[in-house]
């Protein structure tokens, strides 16, 4: 099987409005950049073209089709998409390189969420008799599992609290992070709770923005002449719709990932995790069984800025940077989707020769 | 230059199609409607309300009801202080994972109360039916507490 690597990664910066701003405007200057990290002139210099985005943000059906006119589709070029977090756009571009129809790819991810309610829009993807019509919102549904949490004992305020200040704190490093800051966890705990019991720090934010990537067979890599990070290992894992069915405590799923996409094989030097709520951080590093040796989202995660649509393949990028730049030899990223972490991608990445 | 007229168009959303809800969902739908509430029997023997039409772990098909009551335990709450517009209550509320008397699986639905310090969990809790009802999960308004 051939070995499929990244060789380019960009995202926007995440605001918390962009303004007047279009899906088109927010993809076209990070596609550039992301074009120029690689060599390349569009997406005819590479073999297939994948986006993640969701139609319920820009409240349009086929709205998604509008952000093909960043690439600048003509003459004819290969594409897809899917109404999923771009991590799963990488995971179709995977196979669309594995089954050799394809050398390279380019992978992009967007969403503008400020102009709608994101809780209530993320409602709509709930059971569509059960559950859809009360319009139970996502941040509701996050503090139903953490108050389980809390009240089983397996976590305190202040666990989260420490979530969040190593978020804000680590995030100070990040140029694209949204919040960041000298927070501590006694500054978290003075907070007044939210939607209790979750204090607003405790939530990602809103945010909009888009972020691309280039993967490439490791051949085309060298030819190419880039450094490269490898993609040793991608899987994907998806628990029951039904709520009171999970145990929310833990994230079974990503544990089963994690293993398939061989996580186990080798030390995790670094992992990025799709936590939108703190105390879901802390399920999937249990979860993942991973320890003091491994440096957990040092971009801040998603506590510092949210690109709905675009956070999961940010997670990878994020390791991909990591690497590249020699602050670590192998890591993990994950991106989640679906209420309560229901659904979840574990990707993982190793250094290539000349990374 | 004079103002260039505005084309407008009224339109209103409608769908063209109408909908079953099938054997499992359907009846479960229907008994709301006569104020009266069914779970149906996972694989292993668990009681889950509402009822699903397949086991999320063995897939296999379901099919046996069973009659619950429209009293429960809260299993866990989210305390709503600014409720939002398309909430199914503008003053403050919670979210509550319900398991109700005879099931074995919790239910989410609203709660109403007061004030937060007044529930908690492992409160009871019981089903408040809307004024008309019309096979929907909103014919349960709410809960209450006992």
């Amino acid at each position: 099987m051939k070995q499929i690597a990244i060789v380019a990664y960009q995202q926007t910066d995440s605001v918390s409005d962009a303004g007047a701003v279009n899906e088109v405007e927010l993809i076209m200057p990070v596609l550039a950049r992301t074009f120029k990290q690689a060599g390349l002139k569009s997406a005819q210099d590479v073999g297939f073209t994948c986006s993640g985005s969701c139609d319920y943000l820009q409240g349009a059906a086929f709205a998604f089709v509008a952000g093909v006119d960043a690439l600048g589709a003509v003459p004819p070029i290969k594409e897809s998409h899917v109404e999923m977090d771009a991590a799963w756009a990488l995971y179709e571009s995977m196979l669309k390189i594995r089954m050799g129809h394809a050398d390279s790819a380019l992978i992009y991810g967007f969403g503008k969420s400020s102009p709608g309610e994101l809780p209530i829009v993320l409602s709509q993807q709930l059971d569509p008799y059960y559950l859809a019509p009360l319009w139970v919102d996502s941040i509701s549904l996050a503090a139903m599992q953490a108050r389980i949490m809390l009240d089983r004992g397996l976590i305190t305020e202040r666990d989260m609290a420490e979530v969040v200040s190593r978020s804000r704190r680590n995030a100070m490093n990040n140029p694209h992070a949204q919040l960041s800051g000298d927070i501590s966890p006694e500054d978290v705990l003075a907070e007044e709770t939210y939607l209790s019991p979750l204090r607003k720090a405790d939530c990602c934010p809103v945010s909009d923005g888009a972020s691309a990537m280039i993967i490439a067979t490791v051949e085309q890599a060298k030819a190419w002449g880039l450094p490269y990070v490898i993609i040793s290992g991608i899987d994907h894992c998806i628990e029951t719709h039904n709520l009171g069915m999970r145990d929310l405590t833990d994230s079974v799923s990503t544990r089963i990932a994690a293993n398939r996409a061989g996580m186990n094989a080798g030390k995790v030097d670094v992992a990025e995790l799709y936590a939108p709520f703190s105390h879901q951080e802390i399920i999937l590093t249990r979860a993942l069984g991973l320890d003091e040796g491994t440096s957990v989202n040092p971009s801040g995660g998603v506590l510092a800025g949210n690109l709905m649509m675009a956070s999961g393949l940010s997670r990878i990028g994020e390791v991909f940077n990591r690497i590249v730049k020699g602050e670590a030899r192998r890591g993990i990223a994950h991106a989640t989707s679906g209420p309560c972490l229901q659904h979840n991608l574990v990707t993982v990445l190793e250094q290539g020769e000349n990374a | 230059m004079s103002q260039p007229e505005i084309l407008n168009q009224a339109f209103e959303l409608g769908y063209t199609y109408t909908r079953s809800t099938g054997p499992v969902v359907g009846r479960f739908l229907t008994e709301l409607k006569k104020r009266n509430i069914v779970g149906i029997k996972a694989s292993d023997g668990r009681v889950v309300v509402p009822p699903m039409e397949y086991d999320p772990d063995t897939a296999a098909e379901l099919s046996e009801f069973v009659q619950v009551g429209q009293q429960g335990e809260i299993v866990s709450f989210a305390w709503v202080k600014e409720p939002r517009a398309a909430h199914p209550m503008q003053v403050p509320f919670a979210w509550a994972m319900i398991k109700l008397d005879g099931a074995d699986v919790p239910m989410i639905h609203c709660v109403a109360a007061a004030a937060e310090s007044d529930i908690a969990t492992g409160a009871r809790v019981r089903a408040v039916w809307a004024d008309e009802t019309i096979g929907f999960i909103t014919d349960i308004r709410c809960f209450e507490l006992v």
